[in-house]
C-alpha cells in the first residue's frame, strides 16, 4: 500500500535521484546474494528504507547510500538463511588466511588470461569469500572510488585497499586454475 | 617498500587513487622488482578482460514496477470516485443519477479499480514462493486440482506446443473474492490468466490495457471474465490470448 499521506514533491525527488540506481543495485544484490528472487526482494526493501530515510538523507553521494542501505538488507537476508555461512560481517576463515600473492611458476606468457564468457566470469567473482567479493563489485563494477567504498561499507581506506588486492589475487587464482583444468 | 606492500598499493596505482608521491614510490620498487612488475602486468591484463565484459545485472521490469508502485504517486490526480463524492455533496447527483451518468463513471472506475487489484494480485505472484498452489505442467492435473475450491473451475489449457508453458494453478483474490489463476510461462517472463464468472454470457472482444509497465489482456467469453497479465510485450500477450482462445473453442467443440 503507498504511504498516502506523503508528500508527493518528497516521492518525486526520490524517484529521481535513486530510480536512476536500480540496475547498480540490483547488480550488488545478485552478486551479495547469487539468487535473483532474493536479490529483487531485497533490492525492493532497500528502497522501501530508503524512501523511509530520505528525509534525513545528507550524502555521501546517493548511489553509496543506496549501496550501504542494501548492505544491511542482505546481512538481515544472510541472517536468516542460518544454513548459509558468511554473512557479510563476519571475519572470512581460511580465504583471510590465503596469501594476497603466491609466486606462480609458469612464466608470464602463458598467464595471459583467456577471454571467456561473462556467464562463467559472473560466476567466479559470486564464488569470492566476503567480504571481499564486495569491495570488489563495489570498485570494478559499480565504479566506486576507494572512499566510497570505505563509507559504504563503513571500513578505513586502508582496509578498503587490502580487501581489494586480496580480492583480486583470489579472483585470479581462481580463473587461472580453472583454466588449468580445462587444458 | 616492502613486496608486502607494493602488492597492495599496485592496485590503488591500477586504480588511480595514488597521490603523485606514492605513486613514484610504487614505480620506483616496480622497476627494481620482477616479481611485483609481473604482479602489475597480470592484473592490468585481468583487469582490460573485465572491462571487456559485462558484469553487470539489469533490474527486471517488474522489480521496477513493483518499486514504482510503492511510491506514493508524483501528483495525484482526484479518482473518480472522490469526483463523485465531491458531486454528492451537491445536489446535482440526483439530477447525474438521473440521467445514468453516475452508473457509467462507477463502472469505468470499478473496472480501472479491478484492473489494478489483477495487477498488484500479478506483482504478489512474482514474490518468492507465491506464483503456485499446484505445480504442474500437465493440464490434467491442474485443472482438477480446482474444483471444489471455486464455484466454476477455469479453464486449463496447455499451451506448451504453441510456446507458452503452463506451469501451475492458484487461488487468488480479486474484488475481494477467491477467483482461479492459471500460470504460464514465456522464456523467463510469468503470464497470469485469472478467470472469473460472470452472469453475462455476452462476447467481449479482447482489449489491452497497460498498467504500472505490465500488460494486461481481458475479454469476456461463455460467463468467464479473463484478465491475461504480464511484463511481455503486447503483442506477444495478444498472441497468448489468440492461442488461448482457439485452443478453447476447439475444446468445446471437440
Ligand atoms: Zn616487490
Amino acid at each position: 500500500m503507498p504511504p498516502t499521506s506523503d508528500d508527493p514533491d518528497k516521492a518525486r525527488r526520490f524517484r529521481e535521484a535513486a530510480l536512476p540506481h536500480l540496475d547498480d543495485v540490483y547488480t550488488l544484490a545478485r552478486y551479495l546474494l547469487r539468487d535473483a528472487s532474493d536479490a529483487e526482494d531485497a533490492v525492493q526493501e532497500c528502497y522501501l528504507r530508503a524512501l523511509k530515510h530520505f528525509d534525513s538523507y545528507r550524502g555521501p553521494a546517493m548511489k553509496p547510500w543506496l549501496f550501504a542501505i542494501l548492505r544491511n538488507v542482505c546481512n538481515a537476508e544472510y541472517a536468516r538463511r542460518a544454513h548459509r555461512p558468511s554473512a557479510l560481517e563476519d571475519t572470512p576463515g581460511a580465504a583471510e588466511q590465503t596469501p594476497i600473492w603466491q609466486e606462480s611458476e609458469a612464466s608470464p606468457e602463458t598467464e595471459v588470461l583467456r577471454s571467456r564468457d561473462a556467464g562463467a566470469i559472473r560466476k567466479l567473482i559470486e564464488a569470492l569469500a566476503e567480504p571481499f567479493k564486495e569491495t570488489f563489485v563495489l570498485r570494478e563494477i559499480n565504479n566506486l572510488s576507494y572512499r566510497e567504498i570505505a563509507e559504504t561499507v563503513g571500513a578505513p581506506i586502508g582496509t578498503v585497499m587490502s580487501r581489494l588486492a586480496r580480492a583480486r589475487a583470489l579472483l585470479r587464482a581462481a580463473w587461472t586454475a580453472e583454466e588449468e583444468q580445462a587444458k | 617498500m616492502t613486496c608486502d606492500e607494493a602488492r597492495i598499493l599496485l592496485h590503488a596505482l591500477l586504480d588511480n587513487e595514488l597521490d603523485a608521491g606514492h605513486a613514484r614510490e610504487v614505480e620506483a620498487h616496480i622497476a627494481g622488482c620482477p616479481g611485483c612488475a609481473a604482479e602489475l602486468a597480470a592484473q592490468r591484463e585481468m583487469q582490460r578482460v573485465l572491462a571487456d565484459t559485462n558484469l553487470r545485472y539489469t533490474a527486471p521490469a517488474s522489480l521496477r514496477a513493483r518499486i514504482e508502485a510503492s511510491l506514493p504517486e508524483p501528483q495525484r490526480q482526484p479518482s473518480r470516485r472522490s469526483v463523485l463524492r465531491g458531486f454528492a455533496m451537491g445536489s446535482a447527483v440526483s439530477a447525474l443519477a438521473a440521467t445514468g451518468i453516475v452508473a457509467i463513471v462507477l463502472r469505468q472506475d470499478d473496472q480501472q479499480r479491478i484492473l489494478s487489484e489483477v495487477v498488484s494480485a500479478h506483482l504478489r505472484s512474482l514474490q518468492a514462493g507465491h506464483l503456485t498452489d499446484v505445480i504442474s505442467t500437465d493440464q490434467h492435473t491442474v485443472k482438477p486440482w480446482f474444483n471444489g475450491k471455486l464455484d466454476v473451475a477455469p479453464p486449463v489449457i496447455d499451451l506448451t506446443a504453441q510456446g507458452f508453458t503452463l506451469v501451475g494453478g492458484r487461488l487468488d483474490y480479486i474484488d475481494a473474492r477467491a477467483i482461479g489463476a492459471v500460470v504460464y510461462k514465456r522464456r523467463q517472463h510469468v503470464i497470469n490468466l485469472f478467470v472469473s464468472q460472470t452472469s453475462s454470457t455476452e462476447h467481449r472482444p479482447p482489449k489491452t490495457q497497460t498498467m504500472q509497465g505490465f500488460n494486461c489482456r481481458r475479454w469476456g467469453e461463455r460467463g468467464l471474465n479473463f484478465w491475461a497479465v504480464s511484463d511481455i510485450g503486447a503483442d506477444e500477450l495478444a498472441e497468448f490470448v489468440d492461442k488461448f482462445e482457439t485452443a478453447m473453442k476447439a475444446n468445446v467443440e471437440g
